[in-house]
């Protein structure tokens, strides 16, 4: 572990400005307070690129002291380039530990994956949102789409279901599959697979959502209804993997990723959340 | 109807402008203003579409609106759908709050909720009330989903039986409006606006820009609907001709004025007020 | 073993920014002193600065070394030192009256009180190649001799010319409009420190325009000129020049501090007239654009989008979120290129709905 003698000291702690940082906690708690609801906030650049992650950063950034452990994942893994470049943006910055067994962090700053093992009430996820906004493929301007939500009128979005229906006997959107908060807010789960839509539901833990670029904060706090959109006779479905299992770990009831060998053109599969598959590797001995 | 049956509909003191309106305008009499030029401030420009309206629509009556362009009927029938603000008025619904609560006053998501529940609304122009570029059953369905609707089954039942009533075939259903003529997509409007069975409907000038005799087809279409449902309505139009088919009571705006108000027929028997004559020599 | 998610993220990161170093440096070459890019690609420089929002020649130099010349990561590098520092103070509105002026032209009216001032500019070159400049020698004498050609001589430096505004003039006779005063008592709406939500105060959107990309910005500018839209002003002023720049006084009241000058280019354009809602006047409308250093292309098509968005309209350069929401150079640079992180997951997540399409397609179900 860093000391705080050891980050960089051209810096402030956690890269932000102390009041950038009050404000987005601020800006955080109102989020808490009115599930689902999209606050604005200013959005300090950083740096990594808007669209690579910066709303989930400047969440952490804003929430981490030091006895924070973060992990950093990226489409599940923790491996990935652009995982390893934020988490050394963290690390660099404080003096947190870092980690990668899900089990451990006390935050975890995710792109589009909710880890297999269940998350608990002292664990906050952060999710990255490249699109905050739901309603965006149906309506392009913010300034209606506002007005649509301030009035619950989420009925552009359910058309755009029935479509999908009628025409091709189920529904059509696949990651960031909508969901309505508690009753009230329609709500981009950032593009999450399907698969992981359900674990937002009720959850125990905390999840906040930060879309850098569009300058949005939304929350779920724990022990909230989160459902998908769906009708009576066509009830939401996950991706189906039709009971593959990852080639690595053996794991059946997980969401994989499906590769195709370069040599003789086989179909593998793998878990997607590498940090899962290692620990069930471990388990076994098998590592 | 009795005597104690309360209305459907209120709207009292209803008043709408545009613009910012002064101290010349604001006062409002009957009495000639000399600053206004009709409903318009001379100092300030401010338009007063709508003066001080007050009525009542009861339970399966058809109110019609008269006047011409310019005298306030649209902006009326706009803010009744809640796609315009008045400036002041009340507006109660028997079927919220026992009809206790000035509707005007609630927000805007009680606003949308009573729109899509209560209420249903054919546009003067169906580009306006449809989505040209979705299917004709998904257009119905938009209405049957905004009140609540979840089984996709029956709202496809649903938007089949209501086409049939209008006399589309149902094997067009899937076709976006955009393909058909204006007559047709004034009765995927009027199904649409009826699809969840709504206490009150509010009707455009619909017919304007149609055939003669495709106006003729869907003025019998809304006269049929309207003896099957019972459903209230209010009826826009700038036609008389119009007004006397549809219509048993008619209000007669005037520069943002009711100048009129009675029974259809004696209206059209026996006009009292100047602007009412004028109408209803016009068309004879 | 089959294609997985890239392992050794860590490794290949360091790898790929030492392999960046290699293509950047010769060993032939002394390396690029940032001095050199300040002083001799002045106007790179500049775009940097008024994209990066921040006014720091030296630092925008250092950005355009580490980024090897490209603008969009010059400008991003600025943003995000930008990001680190503290907003400490408003200043004033500026006081172009008191610019010290380089440039300032009027393309309105012949004569302009004080004269058009040419300055430096391309403008009426004819875009030659100058081979001579492949193989530059240049010593100190040789540089005094090219100040003393100049008309004025080597007193051209002590001239600090300042000039009364064009538009002053359109206004004095009435026929002129006011754009909504920036109040100077009251500290602008700060888009770095609250996101604003359309429509956007005026403060808020200049400062959104000010930081804009200028080939974007151009771009759209261009559009409305053309036909989408109906933007074809005429330039009342552009000026060029050294703006003072003051703060209020942390702790005498009323009172100013200077604290420095920025070089900034000013355009005014004077568009159609029509009746002033608020006076009644038949006036003409104003557009105004300005830009941290000498950006004549920037300022002038911030201008003109100033004024389509206070028209209003349907055509794209009309729409106040379309074009602030698609100007800036961090946030599109930042989202088109995030098209090359994985997106496994989320494309697993959309062949799961094509295989399902197809099955129900050739009646699987």
């Amino acid at each position: 572990m860093k000391t705080a003698q050891e980050h960089n000291q051209s810096y402030n702690y956690a890269f932000l400005d102390e009041p950038s940082k009050r404000e987005i906690r601020r800006k955080t708690l109102k989020a808490v307070a009115i599930p689902g609801y999209q606050v604005p906030f200013a959005s300090r650049e950083l740096p990594i690129a808007r669209g690579w992650g910066t709303g989930g950063l400047q969440l952490t950034l804003s929430l981490i002291g030091d006895d924070d452990c973060v992990k950093v994942i990226d489409q599940g893994s923790d491996d990935s380039v652009n995982a390893v470049s934020i988490r050394n943006l963290v690390q660099e910055t404080t003096n947190v530990s870092v980690t990668t067994q899900t089990e451990a962090a006390t935050i975890i700053q995710s792109r589009h994956r909710i880890p297999e093992v269940p998350l608990t009430p002292e664990q906050v996820l952060v999710l990255q949102v490249p699109k905050p906004e739901p309603l965006r493929n149906v309506e392009s301007s913010e300034k209606r789409t506002r007005i649509q939500h301030g009035e619950k009128n989420y009925n552009a979005m359910w058309l755009e279901l029935y479509e999908d229906i009628v025409k091709w006997d189920h529904a059509l959107f696949d990651a960031d599959y909508p969901v309505m908060v508690h009753g009230r807010y329609l709500m981009a789960p950032s593009p999450i697979p399907r698969w992981d839509t359900p674990k937002l539901h009720q959850s125990s833990f905390l999840t906040l959502l930060g879309a850098g670029r569009e300058k949005k904060i939304y929350a779920v706090p724990p022990y909230t209804d989160v459902e998908p959109l769906q009708f009576d006779d066509y009830p939401f479905q996950v991706e189906s993997f039709n009971s593959k299992a990852c080639t690595r770990c053996g794991s059946t009831d997980v969401f994989l990723e499906e590769n195709t060998d370069e040599t003789n053109g086989e179909v593998h599969y793998q878990c997607s959340d590498t940090a899962y598959c290692n620990k069930v590797l471990d388990e076994k001995g098998g590592r | 109807m009795s005597l104690v049956e309360s209305p459907l509909l209120s709207i009292r003191n209803f008043y709408k402008k545009y613009g910012d309106g002064c101290l010349f305008c604001t006062t409002d009499s009957e009495s000639e203003n000399p600053y206004m030029d009709g409903n318009r401030c001379l100092e300030c420009g401010t338009v007063w579409a709508c003066r001080n309206l007050n009525f009542d629509l009861y339970q399966g009556e058809i109110l019609g609106i008269v006047g011409e362009s310019g005298s306030g009927k649209s902006t009326l029938v706009k803010s009744l759908f809640f796609n315009e603000e008045p400036t002041y008025g009340e507006m109660y619904l028997a079927s919220y709050r026992d009809g206790e609560q000035n509707v005007f006053d609630c927000s805007h998501q009680t606003k949308r909720y009573l729109q899509n529940h209560e209420l249903g609304m054919v546009d003067q122009n169906p580009y306006h009330g449809l989505r040209m570029d979705y299917s004709s059953g998904g257009n119905i369905a938009e209405k049957l989903i905004a009140a609540d609707y979840s089984h996709v089954g029956q709202m496809v039942e649903r938007a089949e039986e209501l086409l049939e009533k209008v006399e589309i075939p149902v094997a067009r259903m899937n076709e976006p409006p955009r393909k058909f003529s204006g007559g047709m997509q004034q009765r995927v409007q009027i199904s649409k606006a009826l699809a969840n069975r709504p206490p009150l409907l509010l009707l455009g000038e619909i017919t304007t820009g149609l055939d003669l005799s495709v106006q003729a087809r869907v003025l019998d279409l809304i006269r049929t609907i309207q003896q099957e449902l019972k459903v209230s309505m209010i009826v826009i139009s700038h036609d008389l001709g119009v007004i006397r088919m549809l219509t048993d009571r008619t209000l007669v705006l005037n520069q943002g004025r009711i100048v009129e108000n009675g029974l259809t027929d004696q209206i059209m028997e026996d006009p009292q007020h100047a602007y009412t004559q004028l109408l209803v020599h016009s068309l004879l | 073993m089959a294609y997985v998610t890239v392992t050794g993220g860590q490794e290949a990161i360091e790898a790929a920014k030492k392999l960046a170093d290699t293509y950047r440096l010769d060993p032939q070459q002394p390396p690029l002193d940032p001095s050199l890019i300040q002083k001799q690609m002045r106007l790179l420089v500049d775009r940097i600065m008024s994209e990066g929002g921040l006014y720091a020649p030296e630092l925008a130099s250092l950005a355009l070394k580490q980024s090897e010349g490209d603008t969009f990561e010059a400008a991003f590098l600025l943003r995000a030192y930008r990001s680190t520092l503290p907003r400490n103070h408003y200043s004033h509105v500026l006081d172009m009256e008191n610019m010290r002026v380089i440039r300032r032209i009027s393309s309105s009216f012949k004569d302009i009180p004080g004269g058009q001032v040419l300055g430096p500019t391309y403008d009426f070159t004819h875009r030659l190649l100058r081979f001579d400049l492949m193989d530059e020698h240049l010593s100190r004498d040789d540089l005094s001799a090219l100040e003393e050609s100049l008309p004025d001589g080597v007193e051209w430096r002590d001239k600090n010319l300042t000039f009364t505004k064009v538009a002053g003039i359109l206004r004095d006779q009435g026929l002129l409009g006011r754009n909504p005063a920036l109040s100077d008592t009251e500290p602008p709406f700060d888009i770095t420190r609250e996101k604003y939500t359309s429509p956007a105060p005026r403060s808020a959107r200049l400062q959104a325009l000010a930081r804009g990309e200028t080939g974007a910005m151009m771009a759209l500018a261009y559009s409305s000129m053309r036909g989408y839209g109906a933007v074809h002003p005429t330039i009342g002023e552009l000026r060029v020049g050294y703006a003072p720049v003051c703060i209020p006084h942390p702790y005498q009241e009323g009172e100013s501090v200077y604290v420095g000058e920025t070089l900034v280019t000013e355009v005014e354009t004077i568009n159609k007239f029509a009746t002033n809602e608020e006076s009644g006047e038949v006036e003409f409308f104003l557009g105004y654009g300005c830009c941290f250093g000498q950006n004549e292309l920037k300022a002038i098509s911030m201008a003109i989008l100033d004024r389509s968005i206070s028209d209003g309209g349907t055509a794209p350069a009309e729409d106040e979120e379309f074009v602030l929401e698609h100007i800036d150079s961090i946030e599109a640079n930042g989202f088109v290129s995030h098209l090359k992180l994985p997106h496994y997951v989320t494309f697993q997540s959309k062949l799961d709905r094509i295989r399902a399409t197809k099955e129900k397609q050739n009646g699987g179900e």
